[in-house]
């Protein structure tokens, strides 16, 4: 440490080759930052807590064909299932169809087995309580500015009115909050009453898209899986039981695949940062082969040499990746508070020590050839300027 | 002070302005320039003088290599990812296209948005064809096939994971509505049989559709005959007989939608408005181009958003890259640039040889850039869900439109890294220049 103010003073001794090269690090992490929030939000859906206890039984025909409401009672029978609940897919048009969020039927238990998404008692009853009542994500809230008491009319795009009409319209009686922030995009979301649902569209009626169940022990998951299958097997519509990361997981691969695009573009990133630092750090070491020269005459070891100029490169890495790392924090906060819907996690724990991982690395990398030049140089050689 | 802050605002004023320049002129327009910079630079004085200036900068980047191809590299990287996400959206986005024409027209039930959401029943079919702008086959039979769109669960080769393929019911009339679909292996499915055509796509992604596979389709089995090769999105999907799909999903007589051609694509207006004048018909009818484009246009627009913002990031490293390698190279040249200032050299010559050095340095870079997106990306297969929640599997195109786009960034690159560099070795006070070692 206490040679701190000398590595300093080495790195900004060129004060503007610094100052570039410190934004070109910074343009790195900040792409490194944002790309891998978009991966973990696509990652790591179902992956929560209370997502590990939770499974999906939907048609094994595909999940879009639906299964009988009949189900319902023949599921919570089966041994290990602590609760049912059942959803279908609305598909609704809120004014345009750019303004696409989830829309979805939902059982009257629905918030009983998603405790995750955080609803107030009062507002939870009244939304059992009204015909017509809608529970939105505080999130999709913020982005239409939608208020409790709100009307919120819905274009139906599956299913029409009984009277052929396509509009439906729903009385907003509760926000829901989601805490964790891993979990945020589930605030995106907008829940009505399955019976109402049920009751009032033209055909389907008393079908369901899918069951969620909750397990007791999620270490029972297989075997109640497999005897919630069976209950369907040989019939007209046979269901396939899983764990809710695991359908998300095949959904998200079934719409890209985000981990080849975001590694593909990291590595040309950072491909280009290792040449770029890397000449950096080339060419401070170049122009100070007579000062190395000194420190060594006045008594710095070989090795001192090699960490004095490995710690200046991991520092300017730290330095420019740390403020790109931090931008790209803020900009994912800012861009999650307007609403913006773009599948995005908070940059977190995770990202930041991936992210110090690599600076370190990257950091090493790039001063590992200079570092040893300046170690090996000869003094009589260098400060003769040969 | 006031006055130094001044200077510097109008440098990156004037900076800014041919970088906006560079990215919205088309190829030619930037052609037509390169052409007049280099007739300036063969006929008059002041640029030969460049030209002198800039072979003696050319000659010497061997010397500076290492610090050379960080911009070459750097503009490689900017270009390369941005020509391979633009590809992504375009190969997308041209699928999709080419799967609709101008004289055919699918109809759906009003507001259903997607086939798999829409329900025809058999009444609205007839009186859909019976149309008098359907055209008619050699037979006299209208031209019109009422399809049913399902999805069925298969894991994808390699795969352990269930994807959704489009199941496709079609009507015996639909080969006229396709004229381009060819059948490369095996014969079509006969009507009336449990018998499926995969999309050669389709075939290709997923497991157990090759020709003579059986498949289970909600708990029925059916077999693969034939593999036909469409050219569009229908190579993503598999056919069959649309009363059979219709049977095995108990779906009584009605279908998702219909499809029909129309004698000619100016008989659409007609045709919409005779049925939408029907008071008894809430229909959607568009040409199958409006209808496959609008499929395309969200996630075409969030490609693109990406790749420019991703290559924007880039970009900003990659200037401030160009901008280090291009000061460096200035510094160890300061002697050589004094002494062309004292010989006579004015200033102009002096920036515009740094400025075509930096640019050579970044058509360099922004060509292996594209060489590489175009080596590794074109034709590259990649899969999403479309509309209908299933796949729709297309290939990158690597266009010679985004050859040049990438070009055009690569220039205005070079530009932003070399304007600063040249400027500053055109100030340089001639005696001090001399004097450095």
């Amino acid at each position: 440490m206490k040679y701190f103010n000398l590595i300093w003073a080495a790195l900004f001794r060129r004060k503007t080759r610094t100052l570039f090269t410190l934004l070109s690090v910074m343009a790195a992490f900040l792409l490194f930052g944002l790309l891998n929030s978009v991966r973990e939000a696509f990652t790591s859906a179902g992956h929560s807590i209370e997502g590990a206890s939770r499974m999906l039984t939907i048609s094994k025909v595909s999940f879009t064909m639906e299964l009988p409401q009949s189900l319902d009672m023949r599921i919570q029978s089966v041994p290990g299932v602590a609760a049912v609940t059942y959803a279908n897919w609305f598909g609704g048009i809120y004014q345009d169809p750019k303004n696409f969020f989830a829309n979805e039927a939902v059982a009257a238990n629905f918030f009983d087995v998603y405790s995750d998404l955080e609803l107030p008692p009062a507002e939870r009853r009244a939304f059992v309580a009204t015909r017509t009542g809608a529970v939105v994500g505080a999130s999709l809230a913020r982005r239409f500015h939608w208020k409790i008491g709100d009307k919120i009319p819905l274009q139906a795009t599956i299913f029409p009115q009984k009277d052929g009409s396509n509009t439906w319209t729903f009385d907003l009686v509760g926000i829901y909050h989601v805490t964790n922030s891993r979990e945020k995009q589930q605030e995106d979301a907008f829940f009505f009453n399955w019976k109402y649902f049920d009751e009032a569209r033209q055909f389907g009626n008393g079908k369901v898209g899918w069951y969620i169940e909750k397990v007791a022990q999620p270490k029972d998951a297989d075997r109640v899986a497999q005897a919630i299958d069976a209950l369907s097997a040989n019939s007209d519509h046979e269901t396939k039981t899983q764990s809710e990361a695991a359908f998300q997981a095949a959904f998200a691969s079934q719409l890209a695949d985000i981990g080849l695009i975001v590694g593909s573009i990291m590595g040309a990133v950072f491909f280009t940062l290792v040449l770029l630092t890397g000449n950096t750090m080339a060419q401070a070491v170049r122009e100070r082969i007579p000062e190395l020269a000194i420190l060594k005459t006045i008594g710095f070891s070989n090795r001192s040499i090699l960490v004095l100029v490995l710690a200046e490169s991991v520092l300017l890495l730290a330095l420019g990746g740390a403020i790109g790392l931090g931008l790209a924090d803020l900009a994912v906060s800012v861009i999650r508070a307007q609403g913006i819907p773009i599948p995005m996690l908070p940059v977190g724990l995770a990202i930041w020590l991936e992210g110090f991982g690599l600076m370190a690395f990257i950091g090493l990398l790039v001063g590992v050839l200079p570092a040893r030049r300046g170690m090996r140089l000869r003094i009589v050689d260098a400060l003769a300027g040969r | 002070m006031l006055r130094k802050i001044g200077t510097t605002l109008a440098i990156i004023a004037a900076a800014i302005l041919p970088v906006i320049a560079l990215v919205w002129l088309p190829a030619w327009a930037i052609l037509v320039a390169i052409a007049v910079l280099g007739v300036w630079l063969a006929l008059t004085r002041t640029g030969r003088q460049a030209w002198s200036a800039t072979a003696v900068g050319i000659a010497t980047i061997p010397q500076r290599l290492g610090s050379s191809s960080v911009v070459i590299v750097g503009i490689a990287g900017v270009v390369g990812v941005l020509i391979a996400l633009l590809a992504m959206a375009e190969g997308f986005r041209a699928t999709l296209h080419e799967t609709g024409s101008d004289d055919t027209v699918i109809v759906l039930r009003a507001g259903s948005q997607a086939e798999i959401n829409s329900v025809v029943d058999s009444d609205t079919i007839h009186v859909v064809a019976e149309q008098p702008q359907v055209m008619r086959d050699a037979g006299g039979k209208q031209i019109a096939s009422p399809e049913i769109v399902v999805d069925a669960s298969i894991p994808k080769k390699g795969s352990t994971l269930d994807a959704n393929v489009e199941i496709r019911g079609v009507g015996e009339q639909v080969w006229e509505l396709h004229p381009r679909l060819r059948i490369i292996a095996g014969r079509r499915f006969s009507p009336g049989l449990r018998e499926l055509i995969v999309g050669n796509k389709a075939a290709r992604e997923f497991a157990h559709t090759s020709i003579g596979s059986k498949l289970q389709l909600n708990g029925e089995p059916w077999t693969v005959v034939g593999e036909f090769d469409s050219g569009d999105a229908h190579d993503s999907e598999l056919w069959a007989d649309t009363n059979v799909v219709a049977t095995t999903y108990h779906r009584g007589s009605s279908t998702s939608s219909v499809t029909v051609r129309l004698t000619s694509p100016q008989a659409f207006d007609a045709f919409k408005a005779a049925i939408k004048s029907n008071p008894q018909l809430k229909l959607d009818v568009q040409t199958t181009r409006t209808y496959y484009n609008a499929q395309s246009e969200g996630l075409t627009q969030v490609i693109r958003l990406l790749g420019t913002t991703v290559a924007v990031i880039m970009a900003i490293g990659a200037v401030f890259g160009a901008l280090n390698t291009m000061y460096a190279a200035i510094a160890t040249r300061t002697r050589e640039i004094a002494t062309l200032r004292a010989i006579g050299f004015r200033g102009v010559p002096v920036v515009v040889s740094v400025l075509i050095e930096t640019l050579l340095l970044a058509i360099l870079g922004g060509a292996v850039g594209a060489g590489i997106a175009w080596a590794l990306f074109d034709n590259y297969t990649a899969s999403t869900l479309g509309a209908n929640f299933s796949q729709v599997v297309f290939e990158f195109r690597v266009t010679p439109a985004l050859l040049a786009a990438g070009l055009k960034w690569a220039l205005a690159i070079g530009f932003l890294g070399g304007l600063f560099p040249a400027l500053r070795a055109a100030r340089m006070p001639v005696t001090d220049g001399l004097r450095e070692l």
